[in-house]
This record gives structure tokens, sequence and C-alpha cells, in this order.
């Protein structure tokens, strides 16, 4: 059996590829960002048990990590246009991402948080900070540090789930290979060249959450 | 179209589900005996296993799933063989779930204390001895929350291999959908589905995190 590879045929389509992986990356940005903005309102309340928003956001947690993610995407790429919610593809990617990584997220600073010792808060409270203030200056640096490494694990799989957005026609990395392969018949090498493309991007994608880590997060501590 | 009613849409979704939980059985459990297989390969004493498993779990959990199952997919037309797309979701979920079980086994086993190793080696048990009757013994509890909690990874991965044509949960949905136009309440209950299989397990995960500590082993 003579099979022989061509990876070159993958490679001229190295516009396409870098493309791709500027849309993965940028879908992976505004998911992160957004993502961790829900999860911290999600921690707070559920942490702090804020009624209602503590029973709301268990739904909510509950209902995202039960389900997968392809069906999320679905659900709202096809299913809410019956709401009256018309959502390019774009639109709809970045909002599965967003909701996805705020479920797991929450969950993760949640647990952050509730390691916070108990005489934090009232040493704080004994300086007449504000509850708002104990949140942000003593209860949410120390949590987010402790919990980053769960965080790091938790966007990069996200960046991977990402490349079933190329079933709502997002035209990331998935895409672009789903494209190369169509034009130049070389299925084996396409796949084969973005798999590793994608692994580079996931050690990268860790390395830059694990300096953001550092840089926004522990600066704060003495 | 009327003609395909509710309880069509049900019945087929419910076909659909059998396929998602056949598929999921077959992963766990072949996944788990490959995924003990690298655990022994992880903690083993010479460096070339334990180098060559790091690698196999750094890929699997490097790569997105729907890439590794187009690679089996595509790769094995290339060997020559024209696996079908159930071969093909099966072996790339056994493969994924033995990445994430070994890694997961392997941390149970290093959190026994090394007092029990040490202890059992002054029993002059021999490395295997060590390991049935002392290490795994105690790893295993330790290891029944995550693995239960880590299945829900798996059930939610078979979603995955609709993409490569495996007619589950999420592509009966699909062609559901497409068929019906009623996307919404589809998906909906494609949605139901998935969190009536996973919701138990999570929970029973949790319920086990939260004993652990608790219970007495027998």
């Amino acid at each position: 059996m003579a099979y022989t590879f061509d990876f070159a045929s993958v490679l001229e389509y190295s516009d396409a590829l870098l493309a791709g992986t500027v849309k993965t990356l940028a879908l992976t940005a505004v998911g992160t960002v957004f993502g961790l903005g829900i999860g911290i309102l999600g921690a707070v309340s559920r942490a702090w048990k804020l009624s209602p928003f503590d029973r709301i956001f268990a739904v909510y947690v509950e209902l995202i990590r039960n389900t997968p993610f392809l069906v999320q995407l679905f659900f709202i790429f096809f299913g809410l246009p019956a709401l009256g919610l018309q959502l390019n593809e774009w639109q709809a990617a970045i909002l599965a991402m967003v909701i996805n990584l705020g479920a797991y997220s929450t969950e993760i600073i949640r647990s952050g948080i509730e390691a916070t010792p108990r005489g934090q808060i009232e040493a704080a409270e004994s300086l007449a900070m504000t509850r708002s203030q104990v949140f942000r200056h003593v209860v949410l640096p120390p949590a987010l540090l402790k919990v980053w490494p769960s965080i790091c694990s938790q966007v990069v799989i996200v960046m991977l789930g990402s490349s079933v957005c190329s079933q709502i026609a997002a035209e990331e990395l998935t895409f672009a290979a789903n494209f190369i392969q169509s034009r130049n018949f070389r299925a084996f090498e396409t796949y084969f060249v973005v798999t590793a493309m994608y692994f580079l991007l996931a050690i990268a994608v860790r390395q830059a959450m694990v300096q953001a880590g550092q840089r926004l997060i522990a600066r704060r501590k003495k | 179209m009327n003609d395909i009613s509710t309880w069509d849409i049900v019945r087929n979704l419910l076909d659909g589900a059998l396929w998602t939980i056949g598929l999921s059985l077959t992963a766990f459990v072949l996944g788990g005996i490959a995924g003990l297989a690298l655990l022994f390969a992880r903690i083993a004493k010479n460096p070339i296993p334990r180098r060559l498993a790091q690698g196999y779990i750094e890929v699997f959990q490097g790569t997105p799933l729907l890439m590794q199952l187009f690679m089996i997919f595509f790769g094995s037309s290339l060997l020559g063989l024209e696996i079908s797309p159930w071969i093909a979701a099966a072996l790339g979920l056994t493969l994924f779930t033995s990445a994430y079980l070994g890694e997961i086994w392997r941390g149970c086993v290093e959190s026994v204390p090394k007092g029990q190793w040490e202890a059992s080696a002054s029993l002059a048990l021999t490395h295997f001895e060590q390991m049935r009757h002392v290490i795994l013994p105690q790893a295993l509890r330790i290891a029944i929350a995550p693995t239960v909690g880590f299945s829900v990874q798996v059930v939610k991965g078979t979603a995955v291999t609709s993409i490569i044509g495996f007619v589950e949960l999420t592509k009966t949905g699909s062609m559901l959908a497409n068929a019906t136009f009623q996307p919404f309440m589809v998906f909906g209950c494609v949605a139901l589905g998935y969190f009536a299989l996973c919701y138990p397990l999570s929970a029973y995960s949790r319920y086990l995190e939260r004993n652990i500590h608790g219970s007495r082993a027998h």
C-alpha cells in the first residue's frame, strides 16, 4: 500500500489556517473575559447566598454543566430564532462560549471564595470596609489566585471545545480545516496539521493564562 | 410538515439516546481498561513507559476531541480500512477517555501517603503486592468520586461524534430539527435528554465527594 503524504498541499492554504487561528483565539479571548466576569458574579452570589441570584446561578450552572457544548450551540443558533432572537454564527458562538465558561468558572471561583479564612473578612469589616470593598480587595484576589490553575485548564478546554463552532459555519480553525480538505482532498494531512496547531495553541493559551494570572492578580499581593 | 407528531419526535430522540448511552458505556469501559494500563505505565519505575504515557495523555488532553475523531476517521481510510462512524466514534472516545482516566487515577495513587509505601516495603512486599494489597485499595476509594464525575464528560463527549455522522441523540436532533422546522423544541428536548443522563451522575459524584471522609472501608 503506497500512499505519498503531501503536506505541501496543506501549507498552500496557510492564509486560511492563519485566519482560522486568529478567529479561534479571538473567540477564546472574548469567551474568557466575559465568561470569567459571569463566573465572578455567579461565584459571589452562590458563596454569599445572595438571594435570589444564588438560586438562579445554581440552576444555570447545573443546566450548562450537564449538557454538551455542541447542543448549547445548536440551541442558541437554531433554536433561539423561534423566540425572535436571530443571531449570526459569530454572535451565537461567542454567546455559547461565554455561557459555557461562565458556568464552569462560577463553580471554580466559588470554591476559591469559600476557602477565604473567616478572620480575613472580619478583619476587613473591622476596618469599616463596605461589603463590596471587602469583596473586591480582600476576598476576590486571593480566591482567584488560589483557583487560577483550574481556570487556566478550563480556558484551554473551552478553546479546544470551540472547534465544534465550525458546525454552525463560524469560520474558525476547524472550519478552515474542513474547507482546505474539501479543496485539496488531503483530509488526513490537513487534519494532522490542524491538530498539531491546536496542540501548540493549547500550550500557548495555557502559558498566556498563567502569565495573565501573575500580572493581574499576583501583582496585588504584597 | 405536520405529519411528524410530538410523539414521533420524542420516540426518535429516545432511540438516539440509546445510542448515546451505548457509546458512553463502551467508551467508559474500554477507556477505563486502557486508562488502567496508562496508569501503570505512568507510575512505572522505568522512565520509558512513563514518558510515553505522559506524551499520550498530553496529546489527547491538548487537542480537540473533534480533531481526534477526524484523524481516526480519515487516518483509517488511509490505511485501507473502511470503518463505520460507530467504530470511529467508539475508538476515538475510548482513547480520549483513557487519557483523562489515566491521569485522574495517577493523581489518586499519588495522593496515597508515602508512609504507606514505606510501611509495606518494610513488610517485604514486592512492588506488585504493595500495589495490590496496600496502595490500590486506598487509591480506589479516593478515585470513585472523580471517576463518576468524569463520566459526565464522556456522555457529553459523545455529542461530538454526531459530526462524523454517528447517529446518536444530537444527530437525531439535528435531523428532526431539519424535518420538522421546530429547532427550539427539538434541541430543547435533546438538551433535556443529556441533562437527564448527566445530572444524576454529577449529583452522585458530589455526594461521594462529600462523604468520602465520613465513610469507612470494609
